[in-house]
């Protein structure tokens, strides 16, 4: 068996703040967020952007990224929405989500771009 | 004007049949129907065992007695309509059940059973008897509370999407030390876990006050949460050995500003359980409930209640969680048959499907749905078929599988974090996370040491659910 080894989280250390859904596991790349864009429009799901500045991370709510793109069906039109969002908003966190209107939730909700941790 | 049939007072015992058995009865949507596995005693025709378990059931008696007059008795009785065989059973038979809504007190759950599976339940006509689904006319569940909060709205409480919420039970289940128990709670939390639970038989023991336990865990989850920025609960149990002690620490868990308390709806009792959901509700508090007893009642394949309709009623009382068995843990349960009661706790509605053990179309009308929770004997290597089974919209109880950790409960709930986010995204790329798991999870472990030594720690799992069927249609 391998020594114990310590769990570095402290509450010192911005790097231990996490955000939800995805975000114990690395960045995704290009192709696994365009294979969760595909996920949102396969169910049907109206895509939506928000993001924030990473001092108000935990908020429940960020600035929405103009409308939600309800009826969009064009994974790429949605990738290149996320990608405006992320370059008008250098350094902030951009998520992504896909509203169920027949639950009045959100099927998806994940972190796409991270900031700076705070 | 039509005269009414004139009817005499003929004393003595008559054939329940004569009454309480109509084949040709159309049921109304307002009618609560019941279907009961009968096992007759030897002799007694199928006809006059389920006629006998209407009329107990509802109005009758044994005997014919000179008050039935008074009343009009086909406005009130309950009618046997339809009797089935029971597949793979020689000498059970499926009797159902029509219950006219004037039987039923509105919105009391404790009035409708206390009819159905009342006095019938020891009746010599019947050998055994198990009381297998029950549907709930729209104009009753509307009349019910429901649960507190439901799915949506916890979500948004706890800021948790598209995924299944994680969560462990503190173990060993009893000796901690409130502090010593606090500790477990936090090393979770940090670690990962969106909720940590008492256990079910934690309630305020000479080693553990439930105030002192109170304290220390809500410290766990203020501090979890600055240290992670993730808001996280502890299931602090309220179950007490009287109402205003449930109620006094209930309270407390609300002063304190904890988000979920919980309850066990069966051993305290279906009213004291309905107060609390319905004080849950006026006070923004989510109820996880726990399940303790329901074996004995829903366990026996011939004789007792399934625990589909345990679950349906515990909805019509109000929970936002509700445990439902694994499939896959320690706990083994039938795969078909949990599916069923899993959507009977979540849909909105709910269609007659008899491969998975549902009898009745259900219709829930507004009412909320509630979280199914697998917890028991299930490890990181559970996850995959866990995700596929249950879906998002469930809470996936790790105890051994987090505390067992070689390197603790926060190593353990980051491996199970880790091991869940990899099967969600995986699935929402479109992979078989039953068939691929395995590499699923090894893909994730080469970037979490924690999922690496949990893999190693327990063993590889074999997934033959096609074994463990236990539905009627299957048993032979």
């Amino acid at each position: 068996m391998t020594q114990v080894q310590d769990y570095a989280s402290r509450l010192s250390t911005p790097e231990s703040r996490k955000m939800g859904t995805f975000s114990y596991l690395p960045p995704m790349d290009d192709a696994q967020i365009r294979a969760q864009v595909a996920w949102i429009v396969q169910h049907g799901w109206n895509p939506a952007i928000e993001h924030t500045e990473p001092d108000f991370a935990r908020g429940t709510y960020w600035y929405m990224w103009k409308l939600p793109m309800f009826g969009e069906s064009d994974v790429d039109a949605i990738l290149a929405e996320l990608k405006a969002c992320h370059e008008a908003n250098p350094g902030h966190h951009v998520r992504l989500i896909g509203y169920d209107n027949f639950t009045q939730s959100q099927g998806a909700n994940m972190v796409v771009y991270r900031g700076a941790a705070v | 004007m039509n005269a009414q049939p004139r009817k005499t007072y003929d004393a003595g015992v008559k054939e329940y049949r004569a009454t309480y058995w109509e084949p040709n009865y159309t049921v109304k949507d307002t009618d609560v129907l019941a279907v009961f596995k009968v096992t007759p005693q030897p002799g007694v025709s199928r006809e006059e065992a389920a006629a006998a378990v209407a009329a107990e059931s509802s109005t009758g008696t044994w005997t014919t007695v000179w008050t039935d007059l008074l009343t009009d008795l086909d406005h009130y009785k309950g009618r046997a309509y339809r009797v089935e065989d029971v597949p793979g059973h020689d000498e059970a038979f499926y009797a159902f059940i029509a219950y006219p809504a004037d039987l039923f007190e509105e919105g009391s759950v404790v009035n409708v059973f206390t009819s159905l599976v009342g006095n019938v339940f020891g009746f010599k006509a019947v050998r055994a008897l198990r009381l297998e689904d029950v549907r709930f006319p729209i104009w009753f569940v509307k009349t019910c509370f429901g649960p507190p909060h439901g799915i949506q709205v916890e979500r948004d409480k706890m800021d948790k999407y598209g995924r299944p919420l994680l969560g462990c039970t503190i173990k060993p289940k009893l000796g901690l030390s409130a502090k010593n128990y606090g500790r477990a709670v936090y090393e979770c939390l940090r670690g990962g876990l969106d909720f940590t639970k008492d256990d079910e038989n934690v309630n305020s023991q000479p080693f553990m006050r439930w105030r002192d336990r109170f304290l220390f865990c809500q410290e766990a989850i203020t501090k979890s949460e600055a240290e992670t920025g993730e808001r996280k609960g502890h299931y602090m149990n309220v179950t007490a050995p009287t109402v205003e002690d449930m109620f006094r620490r209930a309270e407390f868990a609300k002063e304190l500003g904890t988000p979920i308390i919980m309850s066990d709806y069966i051993t305290l009792g279906w009213a004291a359980h309905n107060s609390l959901s319905k004080w849950c509700r006026d006070n923004g508090m989510l109820l996880h409930v726990h399940r303790a007893m329901h074996a004995v009642i829903d366990r026996n394949p011939n004789h007792g209640i399934n625990f589909r309709v345990l679950a349906k009623l515990l909805r019509l009382l109000g929970g936002d969680h509700l445990h439902s068995g694994t499939v896959v843990g320690k706990l083994e349960g039938d795969r078909a048959a949990t599916l069923g009661w899993i959507d009977l706790m979540r849909d909105r509605f709910i269609a007659e499907d008899r491969a998975r053990g549902i009898f009745f179309d259900q219709d829930w009308g507004s009412m909320p749905g509630v979280f199914p929770v697998a917890s028991g004997g299930i490890h990181v290597w559970h996850m995959p078929a866990l995700v596929a089974i249950f879906g998002n919209d469930s809470v996936l109880q790790f105890g051994g599988g987090t505390l067992g950790h070689p390197w603790g409960n926060a190593a353990g709930a980051a491996a199970n974090r880790v091991a869940l986010e990899a099967c969600v995204q995986a699935r929402n790329e479109g992979r078989d996370l039953e068939r691929e798991g395995k590499e699923i999870l090894q893909k994730a472990a080469s970037h979490s040491p924690e999922l690496k030594v949990a893999m190693e720690t327990w063993k590889e799992i074999k997934f033959e659910f096609d074994t463990v069927d236990k539905l009627d249609v299957q048993h032979r």
